[in-house]
């Protein structure tokens, strides 16, 4: 449970720094009294942590048990096979083994603590494995496709599903995706960020059930979004299905997703900053333009990248309102338009080897994408919103200094 | 709090006041009475804001309207869509299991119920691992080991559903084969309704609700894990010392204090998952082959869910029949909305801060 | 300095509850560490077996720290480490052989905020202690040493009547007698309190000190206060913690109470118990 950074014994200063020790009274041990601090020398210390050597044995042992007798059952005794089978019966075998061992030297509730932490800690694992699954199988069946240039550069328009992996590719997806997410940021992030806004700072009569219904909004299943726009944009409207439309459906659940991460992330702005600013005379919207958003401006990028992590994937409203092409179209707001999930999704059904595999090439790229906007949001928005760099403070105190002069010159009204 | 002591300031600003004028008036003292107890007048302090906020308040409050809009739209334009089936077929949209709207004969009730079945499956399989997962999170992963997990638990929340699709068509579903046909030759015989037509056949087994179930479990782990996490790291320090300094294991510190405390967000976060999993389109549409029936064997291929049906079908369908699928797209609207917003009502009421002030 | 009324202490009941057996606890040269800073150097201490030993000293000298070294709490804290040996009736507790468990179960805490299991109902929280160990004993034995430690802890006749409540409906005080209630319901050799009294009211801190006065004779009890008229009031021995600017806290004296505060030996304790800092 505990780890220890860093050896105390380093820190300590040399010995001889402080006034020897010296035990006034030591025959009367019932009234000592210790003059001036005593030495600060450097005794082995007990550092806590680490793996319970004991721990460590016991699993040990009976991980080799379990699985060697899961082997001899399974080869010799009993009729099913198969993967998950031997391990379901591997890991049945290893907890009581585990139990039995860990019981020569525990008490009832130190093992049934440690069946509980060995279980535990499988689900953990299973959870990691998962992940970890998915994008090493995804990378395995996929990285055939990208090992061919035409693969990013090519579209599919000129080949039948069955091509060779040396001919079309994902370009016409990549613009689709492209544009389709850029046409969302262009119109989710002035909204969410203005309408977190107004939860934050205008807090006004409507904050409530506006925060009520964007929650709720963050869970609408996104096949409910593109049914939406396609009732509303193909239907009402008369259009086609087109690269807007999608664009559209991914704006439905990116606001949302905007909205509540930059509420979270201006709620971190230190009061006092707002007070500061007001208290020079600043409107509120010289203080929110100035100081607010400037301070929580890493957080509010994350939230944007989050957002763009959230539905650059999206499948089902695109799937709805996209149309389907594998021509290559530029422009979003006219005739079908192709983008990287429904390019999987395409994929995935086809009957043929190259297609999958195609298929999975987008699925790499797609991940990647995902990846990459993930651990951007990370990294930027690494930094407590309130916890500023150094610059970005300085910053902070010129515009305050700034704000200062100009409202003594403005006239406010 | 604010009566008697505005009554005292009253009497301070009489003070003030005197002694200005003694001030002035040099030698004289003047003894002043004590103010009359007057009744304090609540003033209303009223604000004159610049033009420039009250644009920047207009246009805040703009956008959070538009937001509302945009909800309440979805609402509406689902419902003016669906108007003519509900108009045509009634309360027989729910109680109807076929879907033959030219025949004038549709309805979702075998949707709604392979729906249940796939979100049931999904809950079995996503929450034991969900909530062990949490827990070794939060309780027994070594700090180094936290960050970097709680960060895998947000980037498996945000792998794209299509991705969590490819996977278990290929991968999960060829695992799954074995086990799916063992619990059928297993289970027939007290659960009978399990058995296939051809038991030996790896075939029968494929595109079932089973193997749906298992791969939406699998997507709706990272966000039944974070919900519970959250919720448990928050159990407070005083409480599981407590329990620690009454010589308790680890697992006896949680079953005192950790659990009980993050009963709200195991209910909460568990709701999340299932609301994600009702809704959950791409990986159902992957793997199963669409039967328009009531799903009697989730081990048998073929099942359907209300967001599969709508996914498959919405390209050929138009008129009555699109009505249909809108109507469909409501139902699941309103489900996952109320499933999702009892959630959040349920995580929010959790113990978290209030109550740990003691 | 410990004539000390204890007649308003409730009369223990006799019940078939094997006798307390107080420990001796004894350290010998602890040093403890956070990370690479050094709050506590070569601190030796005897707190003899049946008496109280009150620990005083201001602010971050590091007695708190040396409260809980002294039944492997310390260690809970990411990044901590130490030295030394603490002895329990001769037997070191952080000997590699032994499990910090083992020693919590001997050596009992109560935390300077009241934590009672909030979850749980008053006679719950009183045996938690019993369940969370898993030693079984029977229902009327559980009811028999409920009611022992309930009024060992000089709560018994005020939640006699509602033991079904929860453990979060009492007030602040009852709520801290609950938790040493808790703390000696598992039988425990010694008692740490990390000050206990600082979170409530005077009435309530009377009971308090009214009760470990009237269980010094079960159990030993360590008791961490910054209150010097409380060290006085209930403590047998005295520990004096100091800690100079940038340096780890250490003990500049000890002894018998009466003593520590009428005749210190340190200018510094006659400085610090006549208050003149801290």
């Amino acid at each position: 449970m505990t780890t220890v950074s860093g050896l105390p014994g380093q820190s300590s200063p040399p010995v001889g720094s402080a006034p020897v020790l010296t035990k006034v009274d030591p025959d009367a041990p019932r009234h000592r009294v210790a003059a001036g601090p005593p030495v600060q020398k450097a005794p082995p210390a007990k550092r806590f942590g680490g793996i319970d050597a004991e721990l460590g044995q016991h699993a040990v042992l009976s991980l080799i048990g379990s699985v060697s007798v899961a082997w001899l059952l399974y080869e010799n005794l009993l009729p099913t096979s198969g993967a998950i089978g031997f391990w379901l019966l591997a890991y049945a075998l290893f907890l009581g083994f585990f139990g039995v061992i860990s019981a020569t030297t525990l008490d009832r509730e130190g093992v049934v603590d440690r069946l509980i932490g060995a279980v535990v800690s499988t689900a953990g694992l299973v959870m990691v494995a998962a992940l970890g699954g998915i994008v090493l199988f995804t990378f395995l069946r996929g990285k055939g496709a990208l090992a061919n240039l035409n693969f990013f550069t090519e579209t599919m328009a000129l080949y039948g599903p069955d091509a060779p992996l040396d001919k079309g590719g994902i370009y016409a997806a990549m613009i689709g995706t492209f544009e389709q997410v850029a046409i969302s940021v262009v119109v989710s992030v002035p909204l969410g960020i203005a309408t977190a806004v107004y939860l934050s700072e205008v807090r006004g009569k409507l904050a409530r059930l506006v925060r009520i219904v964007v929650e709720a909004m963050t869970a609408v299943p996104t096949i409910v979004a593109g049914l939406f726009i396609y009732a509303l944009v193909l239907i009402q409207l008369g259009r086609d299905g087109s690269g807007f439309a999608a664009a559209l459906a991914l704006s439905v659940s990116m606001i949302p997703v905007v909205t509540t991460t930059a509420e979270v992330v201006l709620k971190l702005v230190p009061n006092g900053l707002r007070e500061a600013s007001l208290a020079l005379g600043t409107t509120q919207w010289q203080t929110v333009r100035k100081v607010v958003i400037p301070t929580a401006r890493p957080g509010l990028v994350t939230a944007v990248l989050l957002g763009v992590a959230r539905v650059i994937g999206e499948t089902s409203p695109v799937l709805l309102v996209a149309g389907f092409t594998n021509e290559l179209n530029y422009n979003a707001f006219s005739g079908p338009q192709l983008s990287l999930p429904l390019y999987v999704f395409n994929g995935l059904r086809q009957p043929f080897d190259v297609a999958i595999e195609r298929a999975f090439g987008a699925g790499i790229v797609l991940l990647s994408l995902v990846v990459i906007f993930f651990a951007l949001a990370r990294i930027i928005g690494g930094r407590a919103p309130g916890e500023m760099s150094r610059r970005q403070r300085k910053k902070i105190n010129a515009q305050m200094a700034a704000l200062a002069t100009s409202t003594s010159q403005e006239d406010p009204r | 709090m604010s009566g008697p002591s505005q009554d005292e300031l009253a009497g301070l600003d009489g003070l003030g006041a005197s002694s200005g004028r003694t001030g002035s008036n040099a030698p004289t003292i003047v003894v002043e009475k004590a103010p009359e107890p007057r009744a304090p007048e609540g003033r209303t302090i009223a604000q004159r804001p610049t033009t420039q906020d009250r644009a920047f308040v207009l246009t805040a409050r703009g956008a959070a309207v538009s937001t509302l809009v945009i909800m309440l739209l979805i609402g509406v334009f689902l419902t003016l869509g669906a108007m003519p089936a509900f108009r045509q077929q009634g309360f027989g949209f729910l109680l109807e299991n076929e879907w033959l709207p030219e025949a004038g004969n549709f309805g979702i009730a075998s949707l709604l119920w392979g729906t249940f079945v796939v979100g049931l499956i999904a809950l079995v399989v996503g929450f034991p691992i969900a909530l062990g997962a949490a827990l070794f999170i939060s309780e027994f992963a070594p700090r180094s080991l936290k960050k970097a997990l709680i960060t895998l638990t947000d980037l498996m929340a945000a792998v794209p559903a299509v991705i969590y699709a490819i996977w278990a068509l290929f991968f999960l579903q060829e695992q799954l084969l074995g086990v799916a046909q063992w619990l059928s030759t297993t289970l027939d015989g007290p659960l009978g309704f399990l058995a296939v037509a051809v038991p030996d056949s790896p075939s029968s087994y494929t595109s079932s609700a089973f193997i749906a179930g298992v791969a939406v479990g699998v997507v709706i782990i990272p966000t039944m894990t974070s919900v519970m996490r959250e919720v448990f790291s928050q159990a407070p320090v005083g409480e599981r010392e407590g329990a620690i300094a009454l010589g308790a294991t680890r697992w006896g510190m949680i079953r005192a204090v950790v659990l009980p405390f993050g009963r709200a967000g195991i209910i909460g976060g568990t709701m999340l998952g299932l609301g994600r999993a009702l809704g959950e389109t791409i990986v159902v549409f992957a793997i199963i082959s669409p039967v328009f029936d009531f799903t009697t064997n989730p081990l048998e291929s073929g099942t359907n869910t209300i967001a599969a049906h709508i996914a498959i079908r919405y390209s050929e369908s138009s008129g009555i029949a699109l009505a249909g699928l809108l109507g469909a797209g409501l139902v699941l609207f309103f489900f996952t909305l109320t499933i999702n917003t009892l959630a959040g009502i349920v995580v929010s009421r959790s113990r978290s801060g209030a109550a740990t002030e003691i | 300095m410990t004539t000390f009324d204890t007649s308003v202490t409730e009369q223990l009941p006799a019940v078939p509850v094997s006798a307390f057996k107080p420990a001796a606890l004894v350290a010998e040269s602890v040093n403890a560490w956070f990370g690479t800073h050094h709050v506590l150097a070569d601190v030796d201490l005897t707190m003899a077996a049946g008496e109280v030993t009150a620990l005083i000293g201001p602010s971050g000298c590091g007695k708190s720290t040396f409260l809980r070294t002294l039944n492997r709490m310390h260690e809970l804290v990411p990044g901590s480490s130490l030295s030394g040996r603490i002895l329990l009736d001769g037997e070191d507790i952080y000997d590699p052989a032994r499990r910090p468990i083992e020693s919590r179960r001997r050596i009992g805490m109560v935390f300077q905020k009241a934590n009672p299991f909030p979850t749980m109902s008053l006679y719950d929280n009183v045996v938690a202690g019993m369940k969370l160990t898993g030693r079984k004993i029977t229902k009327a034995e559980t009811d028999a040493l409920v009611e022992h430690s309930l009024r060992s802890a000089g709560l018994w006749e005020e939640v006699k009547n509602r033991l079904e409540a929860p453990g979060s409906s009492l007030s602040g005080g009852q709520q801290q007698r609950l938790c040493i209630a808790r703390a000696l319901a598992v039988r425990p050799d010694v008692l740490l309190m990390d000050e206990p009294c600082s979170a409530l009211d005077p009435t309530s801190t009377r009971r308090v000190e009214e009760t470990i006065r009237a269980i010094a004779g079960e159990v030993t009890v360590v008791i961490v206060t910054h209150n010097m008229q409380q060290a006085r009031r209930v403590s047998d021995h005295c520990a004096f913690f100091l800690a100079a600017q940038g340096q780890p806290g250490h003990i500049v004296e000890q002894g018998r109470t009466e003593d520590i505060f009428e005749r210190p030996r340190d200018a510094r304790t006659e400085d610090y118990v006549n208050g003149r800092f801290g």
